[in-house]
């Protein structure tokens, strides 16, 4: 039941993108089209689960051992650098078509502040492996459906009657706050 | 703290590895002759070819037939080059490009509107009642051309408008994609004349702004001999345009201007010799802007 609560709680109550602000970079930038935006999502996915498990593991079994807690965020960056390398190299030879959509935007997988967040956040919420999996896979399907969701809106903008000085980023902004202040209506369902 | 640096070492040595691993068998097969082509070319990533970049252009010219010729400030050398590589014969000569202006609004010439005292962006003072000159087609003169040039060849000069250094400048384009008021435009650096107006309005209007503002007479266009020069319309106005494909810099349309709006320059190309510099139209006894031009 805490699982059900914890998987809930992250993808709609506490959403990555709209409530807790991480990963922001690329929910305004690979959210042109659905199709992109789904890509994107799946990839934080991927990388998400795994860093975080992958992370648990080294931060349980090495720096703990070791009494080196302190050296987490420096062990889980160079993780994560790791792996999205890894997936980049995957990517490239397997699917090169969403490599090449993705452009850019996959190497600063890297960087996004979704991943690490998330990654220690498990630390901090002393969470035990099993519970570590389901909230990375948990607030990565959050950020898919952000993601997916602002897509979707992006896409049908491009056929409404915007203002000049509002095409393109403004509006996106203004349609990203309103987003957020929807989803705060599901607070206190947990 | 030995613990610490041995842990992160380990780490760091086995995460290399995994990746030493498999970026052998995850190799993607590249034509070796992309990177050789993309040694070849500048690298200043300026785009001015049309590709992302100069890695870009290389896998075009490798993979989709990009022209050989394409790369901008490689010119002949760098073409020259990609062509041994890809075995083909050299590209036909390029004419250089430079960038040129199209304005002389300078403070003697016109006055300003406002003091500015901002940010020393053109793009933002241009959405203050078009820019601190007088003229709201004019150079801004705030520098937004000279902070983008990837070959340091427009500077500001001291009377405010932008000067191009022609043997610097390659003719990438990039300030004239930067100019918020559309002013500067890439020509053949054998076309001497220019308009160096871009003021919109008409008769007393265009007088009162600047002293050397085109006021679409269309005195230029009637004595044209080649059709060349042309009053463009627009929805803001008209002003005198040049086609650069049907001008051949005869001086006509600098010597008839009763404002002076238009120039003949003699840009120096560094390239060529003495001899091979653009020469005076037919000699300076039959040039028709004798009159008017500053070699006199």
């Amino acid at each position: 039941m805490e699982l059900f609560a914890l998987i809930f709680g992250s993808i709609f109550i506490s959403n990555i993108v709209l409530a807790q602000f991480l990963g922001i970079c690329p929910f305004l930038g690979v959210s042109k089209d659905i199709k992109s935006a789904f890509g994107m999502g799946l990839s934080v996915m991927f990388v998400m689960i795994l860093s975080s498990t992958i992370c648990w593991l080294v931060y349980t079994f090495l720096l703990v051992r070791f009494d080196l807690e302190y050296l987490k965020t420096i062990a889980f960056i160079l993780t994560i650098a790791a792996l999205v390398q890894l997936l980049e190299m995957f990517l490239k030879k397997n699917v090169p078509a969403l490599y090449k959509s993705m452009g850019v935007y996959l190497p600063l997988i890297t960087t996004n502040c979704a991943i690490l967040g998330i990654a220690l956040l498990n630390i901090q919420e002393n969470y035990n492996l099993i519970y570590t999996l389901a909230n990375a896979f948990a607030n990565s399907a959050g950020f898919t459906l952000a993601l997916v969701l602002m897509a979707g809106i992006r896409e049908r903008l491009d056929e409404a009657d915007v203002p000049d000085a509002m095409k393109g980023l403004p509006i996106v902004f203004f349609v990203a706050s309103s987003m957020g202040l929807a989803f705060v209506g599901f607070t206190g369902m947990i | 703290m030995i613990q610490a640096i041995v842990i992160l070492a380990v780490m760091g040595g086995i995460f290399g590895a995994v990746l030493a691993v498999a970026s052998k068998k995850l190799a993607v097969e590249t034509d070796p002759r992309v990177d050789e082509v993309l040694s070849v070319l500048p690298g200043a990533n300026c785009g001015a070819c049309g590709f992302p970049g100069c890695a870009g252009l290389a896998n075009a010219i490798v993979n989709e037939g990009a022209p050989i010729n394409a790369c901008v400030p490689g010119k002949e050398k760098v073409a020259k080059e990609i062509a041994a590589i890809m075995g083909l014969n050299a590209a036909p000569e390029t004419v250089r490009k430079v960038a040129q202006l199209h304005c002389n609004g300078t403070f003697d010439n016109t006055k300003p509107l406002y003091e500015y005292k901002g940010v020393m962006d053109c793009h933002l003072a241009v959405t203050q009642f078009g820019g601190p000159s007088y003229c709201y087609y004019g150079c801004i003169g705030l520098g937004s051309c000279e902070q983008v040039c990837p070959f340091d060849a427009i500077h500001i000069g001291e009377n405010r408008l932008p000067v191009v250094d022609t043997s610097a400048c390659v003719g990438c384009g990039i300030c004239a994609n930067q100019c918020p008021q559309k002013i500067l435009q890439i020509v053949p650096i054998n076309k001497q004349v220019h308009v160096r107006c871009n003021n919109r309005d008409k008769g007393k209007k265009a007088m009162d702004t600047c002293k050397v503002s085109c006021i679409s007479c269309g005195i230029c266009v009637k004595n044209c001999p080649e059709g060349a020069i042309t009053l463009m319309e627009s929805k803001a106005g008209s002003v005198a345009v040049i086609d650069y494909d049907k001008c051949t810099s005869c001086g006509i349309c600098v010597a008839k201007c009763p404002r002076k709006s238009i120039h003949l320059d003699r840009p120096i190309d560094p390239e060529l010799t003495i001899c091979e510099q653009p020469k005076e139209p037919e000699g300076c006894a039959a040039c028709a802007a004798k009159s008017v031009c500053g070699l006199h």
